[in-house]
């Protein structure tokens, strides 16, 4: 009796362990491209040809271009923070703690975060849909065509512009959250000026200062970097431009809270134990 | 700084070699196999439909894509060997036409067309002569200090092919230059191409799905001395070889190269349907 076997067409099953495989080297891959963009950038940061025009633009679209939603977000949050903690404070009778909170919170944390966040979700998106518009209508290819290294000529000016202009724009977020802390101190605690100033500045350490400072130039390099990286990788049209901004933004965003947590670690355990 | 390439080309050789270049992406293999050669002042048209790999050929001509095998030279230069650096040196001595023009939309027509010279920072009083020469040339003078977005299709493409020849190169590679364009901007166009070849002598790469186009470079010239295009049996008998020669790309790889009679008497029913 001839047993019929039918002959099964040679079907492989996509398995998930391969599409994980995939996913993963492709996530590996970027990483590496990643890498390989800031190096570069930052190498190219140091020779000549420069182009100091383009990094004056880019500081006037990020720095002049930022301050107003930094000024107002930094104001509401140094009130916000002393209208929460206030209570707290008048419960234990120590109100004149207030000005340490706030300083040390606003320098050390929230200052480069919200500072960072929104030049992230201002600036980053626009570097990061430039460039992909740039490519995706070849003008990034005619540029290099032309003889020009698209990394000189858009990611570097880019890079320094955001880590000139963020440590500002920081100290900027600082010290109006200060003022904002200290006018509603004044009106829901009664603080007299010299008595929030004093001891808010008394509060800030050297390593306050130096943790202020680093972090903003820390998220500047994430934030210039890997919106260039996912705009200059962008694919496929109008499109494409809108997910390389999304994704330029969310992991920007994500890179900064991380490694926020990571440097407020070391710097604190460098400076301040 | 590495040294600006010359044309080391020795006489008698091709300008541009692809030897057996294959590109692909993840989607799959783009161009296979792929290989031809340009001697100097032949202008080469690539015909294919679109997706056939035109635009990725020009590019791996120019080095902005690297082929994963394969050898592809240029006026003495193996592009496959050389680092990105050298390469951006490199592509100074050849003009690029894009598809769509791919004009810098945040610079005006002139600093367009000069962005190469003030990249090699050629003074302010040579830069502006040279310009505009590059736009009257290309008939584009009165767009000196308009922005890309207020000019048509068919005017960007001429800015855009001004801007490719502001350095005089002696190669020049057009991306569909008429696509998209009606007949009679077209033919401007064209002509313009026709006038790069024939009085400039200008080694060309013209990718293209328009027949008339590819015609039109085949059988007309450009006369100097009537200053018009002039068809090329009533000038061109003394010529040693035809200056219009053919590719056609077809899944990947070329399924036609050869001079223009021959691919109008070719009765292959592919080339037949592509012609007609
Ligand atoms: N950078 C890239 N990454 C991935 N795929 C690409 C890339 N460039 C081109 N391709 C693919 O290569 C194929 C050929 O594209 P190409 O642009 O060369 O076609 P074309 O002949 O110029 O078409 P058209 O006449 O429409 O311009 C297409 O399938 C395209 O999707
Ligand atoms: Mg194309």
């Amino acid at each position: 009796m001839a047993t019929l076997t039918p002959k099964t067409p040679e079907y492989t099953k996509p398995s998930p362990i391969a599409g994980l495989n995939d996913a993963l080297k492709r996530q590996i891959l970027s990483l590496q491209s990643y890498s390989y963009l800031v190096g570069d950038a930052l190498a190219k940061m140091f020779s000549a040809p420069r182009y100091p025009e383009d990094v004056l633009e880019q500081m006037d679209a990020i720095g002049v271009g930022s301050l107003p939603i930094i000024l107002l977000t930094g104001f509401f949050i140094g009130g916000v923070m002393v209208l929460n903690t206030a209570a707290q404070f008048q419960r234990f009778g120590e109100t004149a703690l207030t000005g340490d909170t706030v300083a040390i919170a606003l320098v050390r944390e929230l200052g480069p975060t919200i500072a960072g966040l929104l030049v992230t979700g201002r600036n980053g998106s626009g570097i990061a849909s430039e460039l992909g518009s740039m490519v995706v209508t070849e003008q990034v290819d005619a540029m290099r065509a032309l003889g020009t290294d698209p990394v000189r000529k858009l990611v570097v000016p880019r890079l320094i512009a955001t880590v000139l202009t963020l440590p500002l724009l920081t100290a900027v977020a600082d010290l109006v959250g200060l003022i904002g802390g200290y006018i509603v101190a004044h009106f829901t605690l009664g603080l007299s000026a010299v008595e929030f100033w004093n001891r808010a500045i008394q509060a800030l350490a050297f390593g306050d200062l130096v943790m202020g400072l680093a972090k903003p130039v820390v998220f500047a390099i994430i934030i210039a970097t890997v919106a260039c990286f996912y705009g200059l990788r962008t694919r496929g049209g109008t499109q494409g431009v809108g997910r390389a901004t999304t994704t330029a933004v969310v992991v920007a965003s994500v890179a900064i809270l991380v490694s926020d947590f990571f440097l407020g670690k070391l710097l604190l355990y460098w400076f301040v134990s | 700084m590495a040294a600006k390439p010359t044309i080391d080309n020795t006489p008698g050789e091709p300008l541009i070699r692809f030897e057996d270049v294959s590109i692909g992406f993840d989607e799959g293999e783009v161009l296979r196999g792929i290989s031809f050669e340009v001697v100097p002042g032949e202008t080469k048209v690539i015909l294919g439909e679109s997706g056939s790999g035109k635009t990725v050929l020009l590019k791996v001509a120019a080095g902005l894509l690297r082929p994963q095998s394969g050898r592809v030279v240029v006026m003495g230069h193996d592009l496959t060997e050389m680092k990105e650096v050298d390469l951006l040196d490199f592509r100074r001595r050849i003009g690029f036409v894009f598809q769509e023009g791919a004009l810098f939309d945040s610079l005006n027509v002139a600093d367009n067309v000069s962005f190469r010279l003030r990249e090699e920072s050629v003074a302010i009083e040579e830069t502006e002569p040279r310009v505009r020469e590059a736009l009257r040339f290309v008939e584009m003078e009165d767009a000196y200090d308009k922005f890309p977005d207020e000019l048509s299709g068919g005017m960007r493409r001429r800015v855009s092919i001004a801007r490719a020849l502001i350095d005089q190169p002696p190669i020049v590679y057009y991306d569909s230059p008429t696509g998209g364009l009606d007949p009679v901007t077209s033919q401007t166009i064209i002509t313009l191409i026709l006038r790069l070849r024939d009085l400039n002598g200008v080694t060309s790469l013209l990718a293209t799905h328009r027949l008339q186009d590819a015609f039109g470079l085949a059988n007309f010239a450009f006369d100097s001395k009537s200053d018009r295009v002039v068809p090329i049996w009533e000038d061109g008998k003394g010529r040693q070889f035809s200056p219009t020669n053919f590719l056609v790309l077809r899944d990947a790889q070329v399924y036609f190269q050869g001079e223009t009679q021959e691919l109008l008497k070719s009765a292959d029913p592919y080339l037949r349907e592509f012609l007609s």
